[in-house]
């Protein structure tokens, strides 16, 4: 017999409610996409522009823990920012992040990253200096293609010193059109 | 020799590999409408532990038994609300059978122990007890008598 859509649903609220996953997540839709979002009790933990989430969670299963589980409820606070900020309605994002399962050099750079003021743009050469390892432009560039939560931790204000836009692990496409969002290129 | 570890799948793919068949036999049980709580309490029940399951091998028995005994609990209750309003029950001078078959058949493999708890403790039919665990009627009651043999020799049952 098939469960209804809304006892799945209310399931989904309630193990949210409960605090007892690991993980929930949810899919977002988004002006440049929709969204995989998933967050743990200590905070925002992944954002995806992969439109088969299939792998993530299996990956967030081995790496958190196994109690991942689609809940509109987990994310919806991250939701409610994320349209604001594409409605030109907010600028800085309040959520707490957890960076948990970073490693150490990884977090080092996206806690510089968040500092990357909304509209404005920086270098892999000056955030590896601001990281405190002035010669690691390259290794930046890694951290800055595998960044687990883009958007929020805003690696596409992150350009090449020419000002090239250079990539974007979620396409060009979609930085061009965050920066143009933000004003920082017209 | 070492045996492949089945690894346990994310919740979400366990939840919807095991939601129809669970609420269906929920239904059954209870009745539509008392089954939707009952869902939630046996979905929920299994999150709780989930986090401390060592392998992914027989998760559809290990739901099923969380569920029989939601069920049993949920219809336990409903007596009770009702016996309620008119007099106080008869006090009860011993642990329920499926109490004491829980315990008893901890030690017995998955199936068996499935099979033995949820013939002998919650009397369902071999029928839907095959059902629950994916397999038949059949497969059912000899997981049952072996299991129930298993226990008579290590517990010394008559």
């Amino acid at each position: 017999m098939k469960v209804t859509a809304e006892l799945d649903r209310r399931f989904r609220d309630a193990a949210a409610a409960a605090g007892d996953l690991d993980v929930g997540y949810d899919m977002v839709d988004t002006p440049i996409g929709g969204l995989f979002v998933a967050a743990t009790p200590a905070g925002l933990c992944r954002i995806s522009y992969d439109p088969e989430p299939e792998r993530i969670v299996e990956n967030l299963a081995r790496t958190v823990g196994v109690r991942v589980l689609r809940s509109p409820r987990a994310v919806d606070e991250t939701r409610r920012q994320l349209d604001e900020y594409f409605e030109h309605r907010r600028t800085d994002f309040d959520l707490d992040i957890d960076l948990r399962v970073a490693a150490v050099f990884s977090r080092r750079v996206l806690e510089e990253l968040v500092r990357v003021p909304y509209g404005k743009v920086t270098t892999y050469g000056e955030l590896a200096r601001r990281a405190e390892h002035p010669r690691a432009a390259r290794a930046v560039g890694t951290v800055m293609n595998r960044n687990p939560i883009p958007i929020v931790l805003p690696c596409h204000r992150v350009v090449g010193s020419s000002g090239s836009l250079t990539g974007y692990g979620g396409g060009l496409d979609r930085k061009e059109a965050l920066l143009r969002l933000e004003g920082a290129i017209l | 020799m070492m045996e492949a570890v089945a690894t346990i799948p994310p919740f979400e793919s366990f939840y919807v590999e095991h939601r129809d068949a669970v609420f269906g036999f929920l239904a059954r049980r209870l009745g539509r409408t008392a089954a939707e709580d009952a869902f939630q309490e046996t979905f929920l029940r299994a999150l709780r532990a989930y986090a401390r399951l060592e392998h992914g091998r027989h998760l559809r028995a290990w739901i099923f038994t969380i569920a029989a005994r939601v069920a049993i609990d949920t219809a336990q209750r409903k007596r009770r609300d009702d016996v309620a309003l008119e007099e106080e029950p008869a006090s009860e001078d011993s642990r329920p059978a499926y109490l004491e078959l829980e315990h008893l058949a901890e030690e017995l493999p998955p199936a068996e122990r499935a099979a033995v708890v949820l013939r002998y403790g919650y009397d369902l039919p071999y029928a839907e007890i095959g059902a629950a665990l994916g397999s038949s009627a059949d497969a059912a009651r000899q997981a049952a008598s072996s299991g129930i043999r298993r226990l008579r020799r290590t517990e010394g049952l008559a």
